[in-house]
């Protein structure tokens, strides 16, 4: 390579001025065995460049697939069976079983409340034969007056025979 | 995105962003912290990284930001970054045993750069990104890297010559 050529590179390198492929001429002439002696200066730059690149990251980074902890979650679910135990039966009415349970129950009502009704009955059956008894009494007592209206009329005559 | 998909999208410039982070920070553990941390980050982010058109540009702009949040929290804190990892070149050890010395300057003058600086020399000199993608990284315009970077390659230059002859005399 022409020394010339190089000492231009140089020149422009060190202005910032080089493209990308005039450095990889640069750091190729550097990193090869025959460097003039006046540019002997710049090799361990150069040098230290290529080397610097070979340095690799050679630990494994712990990619974890990205669990979305359950933990936190489980008291946000906990409340949430809570609230459906205490809400949704309130919704959605009565099983069947319940129906049952609920008709099993009204007809027992029913039946109670039919012995009620025939001791009722019975009661005011009962109730006829005491006005029957009532009536009996009123009778009795009408022909007690009548005794009374009897007894003082013969009050009466009895005075006026002491008379 | 599962994660071979991810795996193959990042591939390509892991080791980009990881020693964008060594040359910020310096010690190889921290780098190696502040490289899995960008990629968890990306990796969680995974379902949005279809909406960014440059995902490695994104990357090393995320690179760049985190790491210098890191020195900034290490100086807030007074704690500086020890590196021990001097004596990691195997290839300069192999290779030239006589270069490695000042090959390992270099790494020490790059060192004492201004971050913006450190930054853009590695974009571009070890990396071989273009001036547009260096720019739209730093969220600078290209003149301003250009500038940068050409300040940054005269100081290593000079700083080189002066123990260069140092050496020498």
């Amino acid at each position: 390579m022409v020394l010339n050529n190089i000492e231009k590179l140089i020149e422009k390198y060190l202005n910032a001025e080089t493209s990308l492929q005039e450095e990889a001429q640069l750091k190729a002439y550097f990193n090869s065995d025959d460097v003039a002696p006046q540019f002997e200066a710049y090799k361990p730059m150069f040098q230290y460049f290529s080397e610097s690149k070979k340095e690799q990251y050679t630990k494994d980074v712990p990619l974890k697939s990205k669990k979305t902890s359950l933990y936190p979650w489980i008291s946000v679910a906990a409340v949430a069976v809570l609230i459906l135990g205490l809400v949704v039966p309130n919704f959605m009415g009565p099983t069947e079983k319940e129906k049952q349970e609920a008709q099993l129950v009204y007809n027992q009502t029913m039946e109670a409340f039919s012995l009620i009704s025939i001791g009722m009955h019975e009661g005011k059956s009962q109730l006829t034969n005491l006005a029957l008894v009532g009536e009996n009494i009123e009778e009795g007592v009408q022909q007690a007056s009548k005794l009374g209206t009897f007894s003082t009329i013969t009050n009466k005559i009895l005075k006026n025979k002491s008379h | 995105m599962n994660q071979a998909d991810f795996v193959s999208l990042v591939m390509p410039f892991k080791d980009k962003v990881f020693r964008l982070a060594k040359r910020l920070l310096v010690s190889r553990e921290e780098a190696e912290d502040a490289t899995q941390e960008i990629l968890l980050k990306l990796w969680n982010n995974s379902k949005k990284i279809g909406e960014y058109k440059n995902v490695e540009a994104f990357s090393m702009t995320m690179t760049k930001n985190f790491c210098l949040d890191r020195l900034k929290s290490k100086q807030a804190s007074n704690l500086k970054i020890v590196h021990s990892n001097y004596t990691d070149d195997h290839t300069s050890l192999q290779k030239q045993v006589e270069a490695k010395d000042s090959v390992d300057w270099v790494s020490k003058i790059m060192e004492a750069l201004p971050e913006q600086q450190k930054i853009i020399v590695q974009l571009r000199d070890i990396e071989a990104y273009d001036f547009s993608e260096i720019a739209e990284m730093l969220d600078m315009n290209e003149t301003a890297v250009r500038v940068n970077l050409s300040r940054a390659r005269k100081t290593i230059r000079e700083k080189l010559t002066n123990t260069h002859q140092y050496g020498i005399k």
